[in-house]
């Protein structure tokens, strides 16, 4: 199959379904409603289950719920909405269900406004809910990469029992872009859910539990222990990045999503004024990419993290150098969408810094 | 000399000692609820969700597959599994803070859903786990840790007939309130139970039975005086009966 | 492959059709093989105030998505004009609703093509097709894509009960370029 255009929130949608999602239970909020809409017609036309909840609160539990039966199951919704659905997202965390949840950014806090943002990443990265827990996270930058990760998690969901969510800003929600939906990708082979509560009691000859209980502070330590386990096998396993012309960089833009590809724009035009500039750019912000930080050339003399937020990822850029390399920022905030010549203007005050020093 | 076994304890309950205070009617109704699933064949294939307050650790009593919700969002958890397994029984059981505050709109709306679903509703007018505060089914007049000189109507309103709201709304399909105070009422309840499981094999929608219960340690009475409150003080509030049955034709208005 | 890099804005009134106007734009640019991003303005502002999309075309990897200088405006109505006309790369275009657009000073350093797109639409019979008019005459002034490539997109857009409106497109697009070709000469 060749490419389609398609916008960002049905494309998202369609690749839900391709990745086998069983049910979908959502509320509307913008900017992602094209996502339920397109999943309400074309779940029932697939026998699947779309179910509008009366709120994000109901819609993440029906999500919990319709996980510990061990069904394949989405929800989405934009920031102030996945600050509702924190609650439910810390139970399928503490009772390890699997499970995909897609956050289309939007400027915050509060009510907010509409337009794009990633004022998110604390939220995401840090676990929104109570409690020690971590949420596998992603941040794609083109239409393809986020269809091809949408099919892909619930592959991870079900492979860690852990949530996965895809985190896009309003812009990649809104936009259309030719994808291809077929495209191979690597799943992970999703172990048989014996664990779920699922009403086959009678024939598995047991009764299972979807609990995260305990009110025994050592058994909930040791749970809690088992869970930091698998955390630390997903910051071994899924931290992804890509890095770009950092070979002979003399500074390195760090940003994801939207904001990597409009500082891609950005390094082009400096590479052509002969200004060294190159990119590390997370796809996964939870774990964070800290290995694309090891090693870097003796040429790079900064690093700059680049947002639609006000330096929330940039703690994480200054955590994974470790104090070896200043971290300096340029970010928007509210949904404000930084050109490319702020970028350029940012990275050029930062390098006349580094000449007037010499 | 040969002996004939006259009575067993349901395989619908865990042999699990139940943790309830002494004289507190969860364990009657645990066991009605038990005792339908055994005696209907539903138990290898229902799944229970327990709710968060005085039940919340039922999930270790209940012998068929259990999933234990977040306070309020059990309907919702209910709805999440049913919409997937639909050919699976799936019931919540809840109190009266948790589904009457917290869960009022997971409630309401998986009503007006029809989801099919059971609940049942425990109704002993305070919150007892967290140590007796005033729920918003607590009597006016009644002492709690947080209405300490009696609930006021003017500050807090009035309590919440749960059955009677429901019973406007034409998503709920059967509808009852009922009492364990005594043996008959006991049997009474048992049937409604029976009656609601009943409605959602034949897939015909949301049912829910609300039990008048007793909370003797924080309501600060012994077990027989908590019985007659609840019969002389609740009951009145909160009338037994049917309050919905859209299960017979031209009988909506109950 | 042809060497493309185009970044355009179409704005006008919701209702004018000037996100399907983008739309057509970049679903042809998706059957020609090229790389194409399509953004709308969204929110309140869609219903019934000035809407907005802008579409970048190009043979190469599209990096940044977004258009703060584009090559060419479209303008459908005067707040449109006076919002984008300011960001119009030097050189660029303009392709202006003159119906609704009437004393306009223009920069000087920038190409004006003046479409009176609405009434053409209605000597056509249909206001709704002002778009498509405007549409022809982007096409003629950019020489972006051949007319049958947006005619196959029309073919593609327009099933079942509007298939019936393929034709009135197909000559609002021709009447469109009709306009530029004059103005040219």
């Amino acid at each position: 199959m060749g490419k389609v255009l398609m916008k960002g929130n049905e494309a998202m949608a369609l690749a839900a379904i391709k990745g086998g999602c069983d049910a979908f239970y959502g509320y509307p909020i913008t900017p992602q409603n094209e996502l339920p809409e397109y999943l309400s017609k074309h779940m029932p036309l697939q026998g699947k289950v779309f179910v509008q909840a009366e709120s994000e609160v109901a819609a993440i539990n029906m999500v919990y719920g319709a996980a510990g039966a061990g069904a394949r199951v989405l929800t989405s919704s934009s920031s102030p909405g996945i600050a509702l659905k924190q609650e439910g997202i810390s139970y399928m965390a503490g009772s390890e269900l699997p499970g995909v949840i897609i956050n289309v950014m939007r400027g915050g806090p509060g009510l907010g406004g509409i337009q794009p943002s990633q004022a998110d990443y604390n939220q995401i990265t840090r676990g929104g809910g109570n409690g020690d827990y971590h949420v596998l996270s992603f941040a794609p930058e083109s239409l393809q990469e986020t269809v091809n990760i949408v099919k892909e998690s619930f592959s991870l969901a079900d492979y860690y029992r852990n949530p996965v969510m895809i985190a896009v800003d309003g812009l990649i929600g809104q936009m259309m872009e030719p994808v291809e939906l077929d495209q191979e990708i690597n799943e992970k082979v999703s172990p048989e859910k014996t664990w779920a509560a699922n009403g086959e009691s009678a024939k598995r000859g047991k009764i299972n539990k979807i609990v995260s209980l305990s009110l025994d502070p050592y058994e909930l330590e040791k749970h809690n222990l088992k869970l930091q386990k698998k955390y630390h096998e997903m910051i071994a396993n899924e931290q992804r990045y890509e890095s770009i012309l950092t070979a002979d960089a003399e500074i390195i833009i760090v940003a994801y999503g939207t904001m990597a590809r409009i500082a891609r724009t950005a390094i082009k035009s400096l590479r052509e004024e002969g200004i060294k500039a190159g990119m590390i750019r997370p796809i996964s912000i939870w774990p964070f990419p800290s290995r694309a930080f090891k090693n870097l050339p003796t040429t790079v003399k900064t690093l700059l993290a680049v947002e639609m937020s006000l330096g929330q990822m940039r703690q994480d850029v200054v955590l994974s150098i470790n104090g070896q390399l200043p971290v300096e920022f340029y970010g928007r905030a509210g949904g404000v969408v930084p050109e490319a010549s702020e970028i350029i203007d940012k990275v050029k005050s930062i390098i006349g810094g580094h000449k007037n020093e010499n | 000399m040969k002996t004939k076994r006259v009575y067993e304890p349901t395989k619908g309950l865990t042999e699990r000692a139940l943790s309830y205070c002494p004289g507190c009617t969860h364990g009657i109704i645990h066991k009605l609820v038990a005792e339908v699933l055994e005696e209907q064949g539903l138990l290898g294939e229902t799944i229970g969700v327990a709710s968060v307050g005085c039940s919340v650790m039922n999930y270790e009593f209940f012998n068929c597959d259990m999933q234990q919700a977040p306070h309020g969002r059990a309907p919702a958890v209910a709805t999440g599994i049913k919409r997937v397994k639909p050919d699976k029984t799936v019931f919540t059981y809840q109190g009266d803070g948790d589904l009457a505050s917290i869960g009022m709109a997971e409630v309401v709306h998986s009503a007006h859903r029809s989801e099919n679903i059971t609940v049942i509703f425990v109704n002993n007018a305070i919150y007892g786990m967290t140590g007796g505060q005033m729920a918003p089914t607590t009597l006016i007049g009644q002492k709690t840790s947080t209405s300490p000189e009696g609930r006021n109507q003017l500050t807090t309103g009035l309590p919440i007939r749960v059955s009677e709201m429901l019973a406007t709304i034409p998503g709920a399909t059967y509808l009852e309130r009922v009492s364990v105070h005594d043996p008959k009422h006991v049997r009474l309840a048992k049937k409604a139970i029976q009656k609601a499981f009943d409605v959602q094999t034949k897939k015909q929608g949301f049912s829910m039975i609300e039990f008048i219960s007793t909370c003797p340690v924080n309501w600060g009475m012994t077990p027989t005086d908590s019985l007659a409150w609840a019969v002389d003080s609740m009951i009145p509030y909160y009338p037994l009966g049917v309050y919905k049955d859209a299960t017979k034709p031209g009988d909506d208005d109950a | 492959m042809r060497n493309i890099e185009e970044k355009v804005i179409v704005a006008g009134f919701g209702g004018q059709g000037v996100m399907l106007m983008g739309q057509i734009l970049s679903y042809t640019a998706t059957e020609e093989g090229l790389n194409t991003v399509w953004i709308p303005s969204y929110g309140p502002e869609t219903r019934g105030g000035t809407a907005n999309c802008s579409v970048i075309i190009s043979s190469e990897m599209i990096n940044s998505p977004v258009v703060p200088v584009p090559n060419t405006i479209i303008a459908m109505n005067k707040p449109s004009l006076e919002k984008f006309e300011p960001k119009l790369t030097p050189g660029g275009t303009a392709l202006v609703n003159s119906d609704l657009i009437k004393d306009y000073t223009f920069r000087d350093d920038i190409i004006v093509y003046s479409v009176p797109c609405n009434a053409m639409a209605l000597s056509l019979g249909n206001l709704k097709v002002a778009n498509m008019i405007m549409l022809g005459a982007y096409l003629e002034s950019t020489h972006l894509f051949e007319v049958q490539a947006i005619e196959k997109t029309f073919n593609k857009l327009f099933v079942g009960d509007k298939a019936k409106l393929i034709t009135l497109n197909k000559n609002a697009l021709s009447a469109g370029i009709e306009v530029v070709k004059k103005q040219r000469i």
